[in-house]
């Protein structure tokens, strides 16, 4: 975390106090998870009295307040995990490399290692709670010859405390394969008791069923693998291998009914334990927090929302002040009043002003990445078919591309003004092509991902093209090519100016021989390793991940969509002072120009059009349809507008298409 | 309190309702209708239906009560025993909740706005809450929109849409489509540019829960973000985000399922009814909700005014409509309740050139036209009297000083035609405009004309309400405003600058209606 964002009265005041508040009820509910699992993992069909007696008796027991206080202990660790590493815009990664990277990190790794000691103490809590032979690591040999000191390793307690290990390990890296840690925000407000009732069933079900995943794969590791640490144990603690019972890294020894099933239920135990806590902190953190508007005092002024929502740090906080609005302007008519309100002295709209050009800069700013992004899959899509049907002499591609022009034809400043379309098409002919794609200088991917990322920063400016250059058949085309980012009107947008782009590599405009051999060489070297499998398995792009990517915080821009719109239509009836009426044009313009941005990103052809069902678990799968959410909302807002507005929006200053957009709109034909 | 005793008689057999201008609603002998784009019939055997129905599959099959493992292994006698306990629990679970034995053709036909809904030709009509278009289904399981713009009328066909109960338009868009179907829920997203006829199933979101089937109703939030979904299967009910296609259910036992849903036009409140007799008013800023336990039988039907202040209720079993006032206290969001008997609809003969007509009891539907003015009550009727037809009454509303109903008149179609569906239309600009399924298969529009007295538009239309405070006028302005609505209301008052200037308007999509009113006066 940032020092910044640990100094900020927000997370002190409100993220630490909500977290404290989620790990006391956590803690405070241990109990009765733990009674259920007394119960299951006792249970006998044949003496259901006997077991109650006995579950009762052992709930009394020292050894299970003991268990108990351990178990309270992982419980608080993993409430400050979740507090750590909790984000509310998921990381994606586009390529299994990326993935890979995103588990070796080191704070991932520690994580990883905490999880797993964590998950070897609550098993064998687990192991203490179910008693009979699960109980202690050494026991007594049977065979006594003579020697009564001897004791004998029971692998039944070590199977135990290594699926305890192995769950909280698989865990923690299912977590970051599914984004665990990222925080959704719900679309429907409710009380917190109602959100934990409606969804303790579903975190049960769910965990019961990872559970039975990861036993699965715990036991077929520990029959290839078991030995290694149960010689190790032995060896450590001086334990004897017990010879006349069946040693469990055999078929005969796993395939025992109750022994799995103990295994499952421990897992299961832990796995609810740690998901209901994971639930308690996202309902916790999410729940709606009230700024106000405008304060009298000038201390408050620094958490009053405009204010808030211009700050960039934490991220959180700006989501939260983004709800907060998104809510105030549908249901507040007292806040909105507020919001449309000068100020005393001076009679300024200081706080529409502040409020409206914080979203208006958040939709510009997801527009720019947009078309940023939308340029260099175009120009991608351009190479790709180059490559792929001088050197595949794929019938598909060359079908495809024949409309326009010839791919072969050497003319890339003619192919450069060809429409888009016919680039973005290419791209789904080849969209695994093995020699190319690992390459693309996409968004994300590990070649290009600093440059890129550069780009999509707020302040961008800088050309889309400094991210293509690095593409190796734009670099073999080079001398014809290089003259291409000067020439200012075949650049795509408008917006950027190639020659203030401050990377290095585009500013020779006249290469020497020996760097086009380097070029060439190097060239050469990915090509070659662009053959091998593994390699090709590593860097592929995963499909959807680079389009989810682009969108992973668009929930800020859902909110900021619908208050700006909600605050508009209020406006028509509540603004007093015609305070909205000056920025309408501004506010238009934007959503209309962002419109466009998304209609024409939802028309590439890797882009789905239709969300994927999720299958439920306690993964999160927000962020993957956080992009079908925005473009839904878009037009929605832009309706909600044309509708309150009607025939007066004729009289707002807009440019000719975009009038001639807003007049689909009035005619709902969009 | 309004009855039916003050209404003017129905008309005799073969006169058909035309429309009401000044004050009064006229009428006319033949139906032979002139080209207007938007009346439409359905002959029943034009629609190309399904063969096979669910019980006459069952019925190909012999009712076998001993089977193999009956009469072999002893595992049947435990597996016999369970399966009787789990009967017993089923049924106990169903002799408290009774709708659940029924099939779920029966359950929808039960539960759904439409009058004997398994027989009728159109079970779901829905007008686009914005602009001059509407979506018909029809038994034959397709649905077909309308638009008098547009020359083509696509035709929607899916998999999955069997047994539509509902349709329904997401508001603040052009295209979304939800449509209620037996087994889950389907959102078409049809282009209004496109000339497809036949738009592929890939436009249509599919969204099903497990144990949320059938559905029987379905409500688009009036800011068109969320779609709530009903079953009375389902005590739960669903708030679906539909563009990522999740859905939170709202659980609340008791009521067995949810079956009828209707959101207020200003998006503050919901009513969900359930099979029991008992209601919910949700409020949709928390979803908490309130329970309304009703004496004699379930809520059939409701419906808000344009102000989300006032919701009017029918009960199965009582011949009378029910007014729900939500007066909201300033700076609470608590809402104090009053709710009180406004209209008796119990049975009243009339007198006419053809015999005597039993006219009332209990109430199918309930529809309230946008500017509040105008109320449409759907009458059951009895099905094997002929003397006791299904029959729309239409009642004038008036909401200040007191909320009080005030008759207006029948609305009847040709004859052997039984009212069986009715819409007002969203946005109608001179008044009200009725739209009627007969079970007939034709579907008619009945416009009301008049002159809205100042009440804002609001909710569906789009436009924001006002703040109640800035609604509330001065006594002298409500005094004044009182009297002009006197004045329209008196009978002999002849609107007839008003009716001039919507002849000669470019009016309704060309209604032909108007050409009609002329022939009648001359």
């Amino acid at each position: 975390m940032f020092p910044s964002e640990q100094n900020c009265w927000f997370v002190r005041k409100v993220i630490y106090w909500r977290a404290a508040a989620s790990i006391a009820w956590a803690v405070l509910l241990l109990p009765p998870f733990t009674a259920a699992f007394v119960l299951f993992s006792r249970f006998s069909l044949f003496h259901p009295i006997q077991t109650l007696s006995e579950c009762l008796a052992f709930l009394t027991s020292a050894s299970a307040i003991f268990s108990l206080i351990l178990l309270s202990g992982v419980m608080v660790i993993l409430g400050f995990l979740n507090l750590e590493y909790y984000t509310v815009v998921p990381t994606i990664a586009c390529s299994k490399i990326e993935l890979l990277g995103q588990l070796l990190h080191p704070r991932q790794l520690a994580n990883s290692l905490i999880c797993c000691i964590m998950g070897v103490i609550v098993a064998w809590c687990c192991a203490i709670t179910t008693g009979s032979r699960y109980d202690t690591l050494g026991s007594m040999c049977p065979q006594s010859d003579g020697d009564t000191s001897q004791m004998c390793l029971n692998e039944y307690h070590l199977i135990l405390l290594l699926g305890g290990a192995f769950v909280g390990l698989s865990h923690s890296l299912l977590g970051v394969i599914h984004n665990m840690n990222y925080v959704s925000f719900n679309t429907v407000q409710q009380y917190k008791y109602l959100c934990v009732k409606g969804s303790l069933t579903t975190v049960v079900k769910c965990s019961a069923t990872q559970a039975l995943y990861s036993v699965r794969s715990f036991i077929i590791v520990y029959f290839f693998f078991g030995y290694i640490p149960k010689a190790w144990i032995c060896k450590t603690l001086s334990l004897q291998l017990d010879n006349s019972v069946h040693p469990l890294d055999s078929i005969a020894g796993l395939f025992n009914l109750s022994l799995v099933y103990h295994l499952w239920i421990s897992a299961s135990f832990l796995l609810s334990t740690w998901h209901f806590t994971l639930l308690l902190f996202r309902i916790y953190v999410t729940e709606v927090y009230n700024f106000p508007v405008q304060s009298s005092f000038t201390e408050d002024v620094q958490q009053c929302l405009p204010k808030v929502l211009s700050e960039k740090q934490p991220v959180i906080l700006k989501f939260m002040a983004l709800q907060d609005l998104a809510l105030l302007s549908q249901h507040s008519p007292s806040r909105r009043c507020e919001v449309f309100s000068l100020s005393q002295p001076g009679g300024h709209p200081h706080n529409w002003n502040a409020i409206s050009g914080e979203c208006l800069s958040l939709l510009t700013e997801l527009n720019q990445r947009l078309v940023s992004y939308h340029d260099s899959v175009a120009t991608n899509g351009r190479a790709k078919s180059l490559s792929t049907a001088s050197e595949r002499k794929t019938s598909s591609e060359t079908s495809v591309t024949s409309g326009a022009e010839d791919p072969m034809s050497p003319r890339p400043t003619l192919l450069l003004k060809t429409p888009v379309s016919v680039f973005a098409r290419t791209v789904t002919g080849t969209p695994k092509s093995p020699l190319t794609a690992p390459f693309t200088p996409d968004l994300d991917s590990p070649f290009t991902s600093p440059t890129l990322r550069r780009l999509t920063t707020p302040a961008e400016q800088c050309s889309p093209w400094s991210g293509t250059l690095q593409s190796p058949h734009v670099m073999r085309r080079g001398v014809k090519l290089w003259s291409t980012p000067t020439d200012p009107q075949v650049n795509g947008s408008p917006s950027s100016s190639p020659t203030s782009v401050p990377s290095p590599k585009v500013q020779p405009s006249k290469p020497s021989l020996l760097s086009q051999f380097l070029l060439n060489r190097r060239e050469q070297v990915k090509g070659f390793l662009a053959k091998r499998v593994l390699i090709m398995y590593l860097f592929n792009k995963l499909p959807e991940a680079s389009s989810q990517a682009l969108f992973a915080d668009s929930q800020a821009h859902i909110w900021a969509l619908e208050g700006l719109s909600c605050l508009v239509q209020a406006s028509f009836s509540e603004d007093q002072f015609g305070v909205v009426q000056t920025t309408l044009p501004s506010i238009l313009s934007c959503m209309l120009t962002l419109q466009e941005a998304v209609d024409r990103h939802f028309k590439l052809p890797h882009a789905s059009s239709k969300p994927v069902r999720s299958s439920s678990s306690m993964e999160d799968s927000t962020h993957k349809t956080l992009r079908f959410a925005l473009r839904a909302t878009l037009k929605t807002a832009i309706y909600r507008i044309t509708t309150t507005f009607r025939d007066h929006l004729k009289a707002v200053q807009l440019s000719p298409e975009h009038q001639k957009r807003l007049q689909q709109f009035l005619e709902y034909k969009e | 309190m309004c009855s039916l005793a003050l209404f003017p008689p129905p008309l005799p057999a073969g006169q058909t309702t035309l429309c009401e201008s000044n004050n009064e609603l006229l009428s006319r002998t033949s139906i032979d209708d002139p080209q207007n784009p938007l009346s439409l019939y359905f002959p029943r055997e034009s629609l190309k239906l399904h063969c096979r129905t669910e019980s006459s599959s069952k019925a190909a099959f012999l009712d076998h009560s001993e089977t193999l493992w009956m009469r072999s292994a002893w595992l049947s006698v435990t597996c016999g025993c369970i399966l009787a306990l789990l009967q017993k629990v089923s049924s106990f679970h169903g002799s408290l909740f009774p709708h659940l034995a029924l099939s779920s053709d029966n359950m929808i036909a039960e539960f759904s706005q439409v009058l004997n809904w398994s027989d009728c030709v159109v079970r779901a009509f829905a007008w686009h809450p914005h602009t001059d278009k509407f979506a018909v289904a029809l038994m034959d399981d397709s649905i077909k929109i309308y638009n008098p713009k547009s020359a083509t009328t696509p035709t929607l066909k899916h998999r999955l849409q069997r047994n539509v109960a509902a349709v329904q338009w997401k508001p603040l868009c052009a295209s979304a489509l939800a449509v209620a179907c037996q087994n889950c829920l389907l959102v078409w997203h049809v282009d209004p540019c496109s000339l497809s006829t036949r738009p592929s199933s890939g436009c249509a979101q599919v969204l099903s829960h497990p144990g949320h089937s059938p559905v029987t109703s379905i409500a688009w939030s009036p800011s068109g973000s969320l779609l709530l979904s009903a079953s009375p299967t389902d005590t739960a009910m669903m708030v679906w985000d539909v563009a990522s296609e999740s859905c939170v259910p709202l659980q609340r036992v008791g009521g067995g399922g949810v079956s009828f849903l209707s959101w207020s036009p200003d998006g503050s409140h919901v009513l969900a009814s359930t099979p029991a007799a008992l209601f919910r008013v949700w409020e949709t800023r928390m979803w908490t909700c309130e329970r309304w336990p009703c004496l004699k039988g379930r809520c059939q039907s409701g419906c808000w005014s344009p102000d989300g202040s006032r919701l009017l209720f029918s009960v199965q079993g009582e011949m009378v409509i029910y007014a729900l006032t939500f007066t909201e206290t300033p700076g609470n969001l608590q809402t104090n309740l009053q709710t009180a008997v406004v209209a008796d609809l119990s049975e009243t003969t009339f007198k006419t050139p053809d015999g005597e007509i039993v006219v009332g009891g209990e109430i199918q539907s309930l529809a309230w036209d946008p500017t509040g003015e105008r109320l449409a009550v759907l009458l059951k009727g009895d099905p094997h009297a002929t003397d006791r037809p299904a029959i729309i009454a239409v009642f004038k509303t008036r909401s200040r000083p007191i909320f009080e109903l005030l008759p207006c008149g029948f609305v009847q179609g040709e004859a052997g035609a039984e009212a069986r569906l009715m819409q007002f239309h969203p946005n109608f600009q001179h008044g009200a405009l009725l739209t009627v399924c007969w079970s007939s298969g034709r579907i008619t529009h009945v416009p009301f004309y008049f002159l809205s007295a100042g009440i804002p538009h609001c909710g569906l239309s789009g436009s924001p309400l006002l703040p109640r405070h800035q609604s509330r006028t001065t006594d002298n302005q409500s005094l004044f405003t009182e009297h002009t609505h006197e004045h329209f209301c008196s009978k002999n008052y002849v609107p007839t600058l008003f009716l001039f200037r919507s002849q000669k308007s470019t009016s309704f999509f060309g209604f032909p209606l108007f050409s009609n009113l002329h022939q009648i006066k001359v």
